[in-house]
């Protein structure tokens, strides 16, 4: 079972159509996507070989019940044993795991949940992902918000009460360069007391830049840690250049920044592997970089404007369970954030497991956060990267996490430079 | 007993234990307030910064001494900025240092927390650093000013006891600033231990925050604390090694 993702749109140009499809199919028209770009910083970094060697051998067939209860019934969590926990042998032993996984949550994070919301400022894009609503073939409505406009939104959801912000955009740095960004995040400081940016990846200097801007939190997805499956998905653009996205976690610690986030795109490859190397990612940051936060996320393959197929396939909502137990029992220390692609119920179980951070109030289309917090109309707004799930506002979204015995939390941050 | 007083920055407290600011809910201060007997609680100037309706400032009552922490701090320059900020906040001038750069096992860094420690006593800020038990900088430490040391029992969170029990022992015989016992006492018997040892506080959160029932295992801490503290003042029998004392003495030949 595959999606179909390559969708023709009737306004494209019959050269455009024509470039698109020869990029489709003819794989010597696209560029080397392990080699990288000019411009690009270079780090020479030992965690991609550690990461994709480890997830090459992994063959999660071999492991049995034994090595999973073994696991379970140990104090620390090898990578050994992360690979049990991953393995098609666990999924039996699913009710244990959740057990042991909010056991180590409550350890490190108490009873508490984090909540925050995503602000997407432009939906411009250079890159041909084939999965994404903002790729560059997608016929949709695209918006750059001006710097009032960005103001604007921000003082709507820093009135409904949000302390912690996400600024997203799509990953054209003609349409949306690093200076933009950089002056969304400078009135960003104002209204909210922490600031992440889930952007294209850029240089360390721009890391830096964005960081002395206000930005302490970098997400990063790397959506397929199988570089020749990317190939096969991403196939134009500066994110093609999947090593450069690899480091670029690292190039923001190098620039500063105190916390990282990685995930992989669950659904468009082998999500056991990817899981495997997801987690690996962060366990290998955390040892090269011990005073940096991480995070994972685990966001799962969705429908978008002009193709309503798409799903993630074999990863159903007890596989994710499986992997975000793995997560917490091999990583206790990680941040995992929950977005609102999954659902109500899903996030309300997931929370008292395992997930720390909740998103709330969530619009992943562009400049229309007054229609969907005051319902007033907005002139003009643009098309969403995906469809969410779970649209609670963060009103409810309190009420719901605090009836489910957890103590929601706005803020537990403060930006020291 | 009743003149039993632990001082700290000049400050007296009947009370020895503190509450720490780890895992935080109203219900926890309440209970450390009422049934722990908590005379100063322990504030994430991080969590505080906030616009939240329920601000766990607003739940501390007066007569409760506000110690806040530099928690986030990854250095001695980041401590001493969110220190100051504690201050301007209306905190006061206790300030509990703690740096860490491991975000793992979330151990002090001893070396900077010398270097805060410092810079804020130099300030006026009642010091009282976090560290790792080692005798040479718990020595810094009072030089440069602390007004305690509170060295670790075991990872913070992990409920693990004295696993630094014979180094804490050493700063109790070594260092005249009282010695209170932070992080890692999981049940009242081990901070029933700490103070037979000569401990002057316990500081706990994770213990009572992750109890069955709160208000209760504070009570439990409260008397845990005050029977630790009564047998080091009363001076603890001796313990025997191996076998039974021989009621005649072995040196009875002697005239």
């Amino acid at each position: 079972m595959e999606n179909n993702f390559l969708i023709d749109s009737e306004e494209l140009s019959e050269t455009a159509l024509r470039r698109k499809h020869q990029i489709e199919n003819d794989p010597s028209s696209r560029i080397n996507h392990m080699e990288y770009l000019p411009g690009m910083d270079v780090i020479n970094s030992d965690i991609q070989s550690k990461v994709i060697e480890e997830m090459n051998s992994y063959d999660y067939n071999r492991y049995t019940g034994k090595d999973v209860l073994r696991a379970l019934a140990s104090d620390k969590c090898t990578i050994e044993d992360f690979k049990a926990l991953l393995s098609p042998a666990a999924e039996p032993y699913l009710e244990q795991m959740a057990a042991k996984a909010q056991k180590e949550t409550s350890k490190h994070f108490g009873n508490t949940v984090y909540l925050f919301t995503p602000l997407y400022i432009a939906n411009y894009c250079e890159n041909y992902c084939v999965y994404c609503g903002f790729n560059c073939y997608n016929r949709i409505k695209r918006l750059k918000l001006s710097m009032e406009q960005i103001e604007h939104e921000m003082q709507v959801i820093a009135d409904s009460g949000m302390e912690e912000i996400l600024i997203l955009t799509g990953e054209s740095p003609a349409k949306s360069d690093v200076k933009y960004i950089g002056e969304a995040c400078k009135i960003a400081r104002k209204y909210f007391k922490m600031v992440g940016i889930e952007i294209y990846p850029v240089n360390v200097e721009d890391y830096k830049y964005l960081h002395e801007c206000g930005v302490d939190y970098v997400t990063v997805f790397q959506e397929t840690y199988d570089s020749d499956k990317y190939e096969t998905l991403h196939l134009m653009g500066n994110k093609r250049v999947w090593p450069y996205r690899f480091d670029s976690q690292e190039r923001a610690l190098m620039g500063g920044m105190r916390g990282v986030a990685c995930a992989a795109l669950l659904g468009l490859s082998d999500f056991r592997k990817d899981a495997l190397a997801s987690g690996l990612h962060v366990h290998y940051l955390q040892r090269k970089y011990p005073h940096a936060e991480m995070s994972l996320s685990c966001p799962r393959l969705r429908p978008i404007i002009n193709n309503e197929t798409i799903n993630p396939l074999d990863v159903g909502e007890r596989q994710l369970c499986q992997i975000l137990c793995a997560y917490r029992i091999f990583l206790p220390y990680c941040g995992i954030t929950v977005s609102s692609r999954e659902s109500a119920e899903f996030r309300n179980g997931i929370a008292k497991i395992a997930a720390t951070k909740v998103s709330a109030g969530v619009s992943t289309g562009i400049g229309d956060h007054d229609e969907k917090y005051n319902g007033e109309q907005t002139e003009a707004s643009g098309d969403e990267q995906f469809e969410i799930t779970d649209g609670r506002s963060l009103e409810k979204m309190y009420i719901d996490m605090a009836e489910e015995g957890l103590q929601p939390v706005f803020n537990d941050y403060i930006y020291v430079g | 007993m009743e003149n039993d007083k632990l001082v700290i920055g000049g400050k007296e407290f009947d009370s020895r234990f503190i509450l720490g600011s780890g895992k935080y809910s109203m219900k926890l201060i309440e209970a450390a307030i009422k049934d722990a007997g908590a005379q100063i609680i322990t504030l994430a100037v991080r969590r505080t910064n906030t616009k939240e309706e329920e601000n766990i400032l607003d739940y501390i009552p007066e007569n409760v001494t506000l110690l806040p922490n530099t928690s986030g701090a990854r250095d001695a320059k980041e401590a001493v900025r969110i220190a100051r900020l504690a201050r301007e906040l209306g905190c006061g001038d206790f300030v509990k240092v703690e740096i860490m750069r491991d975000s793992k096992y979330l151990l002090p860094d001893n070396y900077e927390t010398i270097k805060a420690t410092e810079i804020l006593a130099k300030e006026g800020f009642v010091v009282m650093p976090y560290m790792y038990p080692d005798l040479n900088v718990a020595r810094e430490l009072q030089n440069v000013g602390a007004a305690t040391i509170m060295p670790l029992a075991s990872p913070i969170g992990s409920n693990k006891g004295l696993a630094t029990k014979e180094f804490i022992q050493i700063l109790i015989d070594e260092i005249d600033l009282p010695i209170i016992v932070d992080a890692g006492i999981g049940k009242p018997s081990q901070a029933c231990e700490a103070m037979e040892m000569g401990a002057a506080a316990i500081m706990a959160n994770t213990a009572l925050a992750t109890a069955g029932e709160l208000t209760l295992m504070a009570s439990a801490f409260k008397d845990a604390i005050e029977a630790g503290r009564k047998a080091y003042l009363a001076g603890l029998g001796r313990v025997l090694t191996r076998g039974a004392s021989a009621s005649d003495p072995l040196t009875g030949f002697l005239h």
